[in-house]
């Protein structure tokens, strides 16, 4: 059976683990004067981004690269999609063209699954709709790992736009897994409608979990999904759940904040906040790329020709 | 002349061991041992019984004949056991007009294989703004009226329809999504949305309008009809109007009365549908309403989509799934296989609801013989549809209980070829 990366539910804490330490190794690899190994070299990899990303894509594209691959970028702006050709003839046109590992991200829900069922290669949720984004649960693991040492008995807090976020419902399951107590913070619009049996506390109160929290991660917020606001205006969301100096200062003196970017800075985040020694933002895009590393050699290293 | 030999049959006194002979449209007789002469249809251990009716089939035309046609619904109808189908009006263009609605007649009397009863818009071009030409449409023969994929929204509106129609004897028939509730939604708005991210729409978006409606029924005397009834709310809403005396229908899909909205983590197209596959819960109140009959009738909403168009994720995929051939076979593993329970709902009731005098009648001499032979007992997989759509959520699937022949005015329009 063909392996894929769609989604961290149910993946088991040895799978995690194994990823982060592989990711480790390709991290030292990303140190050395020539950043390269040749283990995918003769595979291709296909980034097929029908939504607008660059960070995910480059980070990507970058990891294929540092593993010998061979990159095809398919992106909708400069694509035959405005042509009108349907997600499944780009997938299996894409796989006619040669491509070993398809990385998908799509703005609706199940799009990386459907690709997986039409061509048969090995598939990377690079993000479907608000449902997952593997990559980014094990890059939050890997950094949050690298600064505590581990995960078990940490409390992570995942503040703001849960209800929309694929990150959140990724880095859930993912941290609850590795050992982390996580706590869903939002108002009541942003918190999903049903959270039975995730591995979760809720609150919609941030001030009252904030001094517990040993990560801080926060969400992109946007006023308005859909078509319909989910609350009033961005200063009163700042009021009640943006993580501000006052609030910074309230948290233990060991805690982190982390985000998955772009930043609102002055929204969800404090200007200040995201440049300080405890934002552990930039380490997150490091840890990205060795993070897809891994995941890329494991899905391809059964298909490299000897 | 047709025979019917060896079958148990519907008749007002119940289900009774007999032969049905047909000539000339109509039934003959029914007693035991009638000779075995002209066109004879093996039925033992089978139910002959009133022809389906079907309030509720989207044939597509006219304006997307490669899902559907008319003749091609026709032929899945026949081969499903039904002899009449009522076509919805979200045709391109509406059918909103008296001579829409005879075209759509006219091509069912072509195809000639079942009755196509059209019905009608209730506003113009379906657009929720100004009456359609209801007099038209009735004097054209429609007796069920609505905007079915969308919901009549400005009460007002709806409201004059009622008046309209109130003294003709028409159905106002709602298709109940509050449109702001139900925005974006994609599925049931409950654990298995929360889970895949998508939004939701939530069993209030249902039951808000069917509320706000019946008021209008108090306010009107209408008589109204509630499509595709989806939650245990709706069922209790449509129980408490009646036993107010109001004049209420409603009807339920077999797929609604099957699968619960954990089919979603699937993702597959074939389980997208308005309104949405619910809870296990709401499928046990489906179930115990049709039973008690505080839901009338089974309607299968058979909305065929083309292979392409459903090989999309699931968010981008066309709402509706198709259901005429599979429908009988699905009720029966919902609410069993009592005859008198599946030809009252699946036959008799919708009839009468929509006005149609020759079909839904238990058999008698003279009746018209618009008529179907189910074998309960017969396993087939569900395949090689007669629709020119494959969006089935039974597809591939084994089911009990099939229908063995059709006979539309005395005509065999369908019989089961052995495999």
């Amino acid at each position: 059976m063909t392996k894929h990366l769609l989604t961290t539910v149910g993946m088991e804490r040895a799978e995690l683990e194994g990823l982060l330490d592989s990711a480790n190794e390709f991290s030292a690899v990303l140190q050395r004067a020539i950043p390269k190994v040749p283990a995918l070299q003769g595979l291709t990899v296909a980034t097929l981004f029908f939504e607008a990303s660059t960070r995910t894509r480059l980070s990507f594209e970058r990891a294929a690269k540092a593993l010998s691959a061979d990159v095809m970028s398919f992106a909708p702006s400069t694509s035959s999609l405005s042509k009108g050709e349907s997600l499944k003839d780009t997938a299996l046109t894409l796989k006619a063209m040669g491509a070993d590992i398809m990385v998908v991200r799509h703005g609706a829900t199940g799009a990386p699954w459907r690709v997986a069922e039409w061509t048969d290669c090995p598939v990377v949720n690079g993000g479907d709709g608000a449902h997952q984004h593997p990559t980014q649960a094990l890059l939050d693991s890997l950094t949050i790992r690298n600064h505590f040492g581990k995960l078990d008995g940490l409390r992570i807090g995942i503040v703001g736009d849960i209800r929309h976020s694929r990150v959140a419902r990724s880095d859930l399951y993912a941290f609850a897994a590795l050992g982390a107590e996580v706590t869903l913070i939002a108002p009541p619009t942003l918190l999903p409608l049903d959270v039975t049996g995730w591995p979760v506390k809720v609150s919609t109160d941030l001030d009252e979990v904030l001094p517990e929290l040993d990560v801080v991660y926060l969400l992109r917020v946007q006023i308005e999904r859909g078509g319909s606001t989910v609350f009033p205006s961005l200063p009163e969301y700042v009021t009640g759940y943006g993580l501000t100096l006052e609030r910074f200062s309230r948290l233990h003196p060991d805690a982190v904040v982390m985000h998955p970017g772009p930043m609102n800075r002055g929204v969800e985040i404090a200007p200040e906040i995201a440049d300080h020694p405890r934002s552990l933002v930039l380490d997150q895009v490091t840890a990205g790329v060795a993070v897809r590393m891994a995941v890329l050699f494991q899905l391809g290293t059964g298909l490299v020709k000897s | 002349m047709i025979v019917i030999k060896g079958g148990l049959v519907l008749t007002p006194g119940g289900m009774v061991a007999a032969d049905v002979a047909i000539e000339d449209g109509r039934i003959v007789d029914i007693a035991p041992d009638i000779e075995a002469v002209g066109e004879v249809v093996e039925a033992s251990g089978c139910y002959v019984g009133p022809g389906l009716v079907d309030l509720h089939v989207h044939t597509r035309e006219p304006g997307q004949e490669w899902k559907e046609t008319i003749a091609s619904a026709s032929q899945a109808a026949v081969a499903g056991g039904f002899t009449a189908i009522v076509a919805m009006p979200n045709t391109t263009p509406a059918i909103d007009a008296g001579h829409m609605a005879r075209f759509v007649t006219d091509r069912g009397r072509q195809a000639g294989l079942c009755l196509v009863a059209p019905a009608g818009a209730i506003s113009l071009g379906r657009q929720g703004e100004h009456l359609a030409h209801l007099d038209e449409m009735w004097e054209a023969g429609v007796r069920i009226f609505t905007d079915d994929g969308d919901t009549v929204k400005d009460a007002g509106l709806l409201r004059h329809a009622m008046e309209y129609l109130v003294g003709r004897g028409g159905i106002i028939a709602q298709h109940a999504e509050d449109p702001g509730l139900a925005r974006g939604g994609q599925m049931h708005e409950g654990s298995v949305s929360a889970r895949l991210g998508m939004r939701g729409l939530p069993a209030a978006a249902e039951e808000i309008i069917i509320a706000r409606d019946l008021a209008l029924v108090r306010l009107t005397g209408c008589r109204y009809h509630v499509q595709h009834v989806s939650t245990a709310g709706s069922v209790e809403l449509v129980r408490s109007a009646k036993e107010q005396g109001l004049p209420v229908t409603a009807e339920v899909t077999p797929h609604s009365l099957t699968f619960d909205h954990e089919m979603v983590m699937t993702m597959d197209p074939d389980f997208k549908m308005y309104p949405p596959l619910r809870t296990q819960a709401d499928i046990e109140a489906l179930r115990a309403g049709l039973i008690s009959g505080v839901i009338d009738a089974v309607a299968t909403d058979h909305a065929p989509h083309a292979v392409a168009e459903c090989e999309v994720p699931f968010e981008e995929a066309p709402r509706g799934v198709i259901g005429l051939e599979t429908a009988l076979a699905a009720v029966m593993a919902a609410v069993g296989p009592d005859p008198e329970l599946l030809f009252e709902r699946m036959s008799i009731a919708p009839a009468r609801i929509a006005g149609l005098e020759r079909h839904g009648n238990r058999l008698e001499v003279g009746q018209p013989a618009n008529l179907c032979v189910i074998d309960p007992a017969r396993e087939w997989e569900a395949s090689g549809f007669r629709s020119l759509s494959l969006n089935s959520p039974w597809k591939g699937q084994t089911m009990r209980g099939q229908v063995v022949s059709t006979i539309f005015e005395g005509r065999q329009v369908h019989q089961l070829v052995n495999s």
